[in-house]
């Protein structure tokens, strides 16, 4: 395995390469048969995908993208996430402070609550909205085959990502310092924008990028929900799908590049801003 | 936990507890109860019918024992990585532990291309090979649990690594200078500690393994009968117009994961949840 630390001059970095590592024999093959499970499970096979996208040179690429079906794919898919994810920001947060800062009877059964998306089956979450929000709803508001059906079943699949990451924050957060706050006359508003916010915000940006990535990689509970109609209910995961059933691997590929490309970019986000955190604890 | 309690209740609390409680039963609890309800309108004879069907029986059974290869294979994969994760130190560790978060943030339909890329029986990287050496994997059941076992592989991961942290490597060393051998450390020591933790990653995994529906649709061909799975079955009865079967089939997967996700919720230490 190569040592990829910064170069230093000489011994220093002899010293440091060695004093790296910890592993023993016997970890040291756990780790190298951990390595190449992951490697041929994730790595590979996704790296494939890349490989494949700029295979036939950007010419495949560039026609994917220009081809105004996918484009308007794409363009749904992103902008439903960034307003699931503008929601989900202020109604996580708000449901992971009633969650621990309140408390009534039945509070457990929110917690519950909150895991089902996660839990259910994303055909089954697709039925499920149907029923309350489709053709035969009690409450008269059908949904479904419009763009709004798309918005409906992101903000469902994406409900436990903020909560679920700004709850633990929430709960260590030190209650004097506001209650300090508050006896040198700090409004309650100031305290909150001040004292509170500051100390979630890297855990809401968190929650908000996993949010994100979930919400523009949503297949399952459009299918029944959305009606997948072309430019105007057709998701990006939708297209690629398409394309695979076409026999089209390499446009199928090029779709699923520029979705990695995002969703990795929300894990940089997310690895930067745990790192900030840490450094701050 | 006392400063929590006496916390006075102004007309903020409230409105707050209402909003949320309103926002949560008209996007979760209300749907959800009405597939309940639907699933049991003309009493069982949803379910009987859906369960003397062999198309979903068939499926079912796949589910199971799909999920339940899955399971195992993070269960064990997981505890493996998160202890060296945590427990060791090596080059490229930091970069490791960022892209096992990977499988999460990756559409479904993206890792059923990309398993179709690699293990795909006429063009895929490795499937020729494999299927000359008499393994079929893509459209077959063993590309069924790779799918599985991508989607849900963080999970373990992700529950346990926080755990490990939390409990350092005192006990861990005591019982180390007392005599145990590495395997006996880990049973006697580690494991007891990260055992809800494990517990509820192992749920969290279960569920979203029975859940499965787009890698799958893309890897297993959709074969009635053969490589065809719940969530499948479910996607083709309610476009056949036979909601009755579709509605009870979900039933059945919702029931599993919840009722399993409810029993931990249940049984894992109150402390436990609060992070204590």
């Amino acid at each position: 395995m190569t040592v990829d630390a910064p170069l230093a001059p000489g011994t220093a970095r002899k010293r440091r390469a060695r004093s790296r590592t910890t592993l023993t024999r016997s970890s040291g093959l756990g780790l190298g048969i951990a390595l190449t499970w992951f490697s041929l499970l994730v790595l590979i096979p996704l790296c494939l995908v890349v490989i494949q996208s700029v295979d036939g040179g950007w010419e495949t690429f560039r026609q994917t993208l220009t081809n105004p079906q996918t484009a308007a794919a794409l363009r749904l898919t992103v902008l439903q996430a960034v307003y699931v994810t503008a929601i989900n920001v202020g109604m996580g947060t708000l449901i992971a402070w009633v969650l621990v800062r309140d408390s009534f009877p039945g509070k457990r059964l929110l917690e519950v609550v909150i895991d089902i998306p996660f839990a259910l089956p994303t055909i089954v979450a697709g039925l499920v909205l149907l029923s309350l929000y489709g053709p035969d709803s009690p409450l008269g508001i059908n949904v479904a085959n419009t763009g709004r059906s798309v918005f409906l079943a992101l903000l469902f699949v994406t409900l436990p990502f903020v909560v679920r990451t700004v709850q633990p924050v929430l709960m260590e957060l030190d209650r004097d310092v506001e209650e300090a706050a508050a006896s040198l006359g700090a409004s309650r508003f100031t305290t909150l924008r001040r004292i509170i916010l500051p100390s979630l915000a890297p855990a809401i940006t968190a929650g908000a990028a996993l949010s994100f990535a979930r919400g523009i990689s949503e297949y399952g509970s459009l299918v029944l929900l959305s009606g997948n109609l072309p430019l105007k209910t057709e998701v990006a995961s939708v297209r690629i799908l398409t394309y695979i059933e076409n026999g089209n691997e390499a446009a199928a590929a090029s779709v699923a590049t520029i979705l990695l490309l995002v969703a990795l970019a929300a894990i940089v986000l997310l690895q930067v801003l745990s790192s900030r955190v840490a450094r701050r604890g | 936990m006392a400063s929590r309690l006496a916390q006075p209740k102004t007309a903020g609390t409230y409105v707050r507890r209402l909003f949320v409680i309103g926002y949560l039963f008209l996007l979760v609890i209300w749907p959800v109860a009405l597939v309940v309800q639907k699933t049991f309108d003309g009493g069982l004879d949803n379910l009987q019918t859906a369960l003397s069907d062999p198309v979903v029986t068939d499926a079912l059974q796949l589910t199971v024992v799909v999920a339940l290869w899955a399971v195992a294979i993070n269960t064990v994969f997981g505890v493996g990585i998160s202890l060296l994760l945590v427990r060791y130190e090596f080059p490229g560790r930091r970069v490791l532990s960022a892209l096992i978060d990977l499988p999460l943030s990756v559409s479904p339909v993206v890792v059923g291309l990309a398993l179709l890329l690699a293990y795909g029986g006429t063009n895929g990287t490795f499937g020729p090979a494999l299927e000359d050496a008499g393994l079929q994997i893509a459209f077959a059941t063993p590309g069924i649990v790779l799918a599985t076992a991508f989607v849900s592989l963080p999970l373990v991961i992700r529950e346990i690594v926080p755990v490990l942290h939390e409990i350092g490597t005192e006990q861990e060393q005591a019982a180390k200078s007392l005599g145990a051998g590495p395997w006996q450390t880990f049973w006697r020591i580690t494991l007891p500690s990260i055992k809800w933790a494990l517990v509820y990653g192992v749920v969290l995994s279960l569920a979203r393994a029975l859940g499965e529906f787009g890698a799958v649709k893309v890897v297993s061909g959709n074969i009635a009968q053969q490589t065809q799975t719940a969530t499948l079955v479910v996607e083709e009865k309610y476009q056949d117009f036979e909601q009755g079967s579709a509605y009870a089939t979900s039933f059945l997967l919702a029931l599993i994961a919840v009722a399993a996700l409810v029993v931990v919720t249940i049984l894992r230490p109150k402390d436990d949840i609060d992070g204590d």
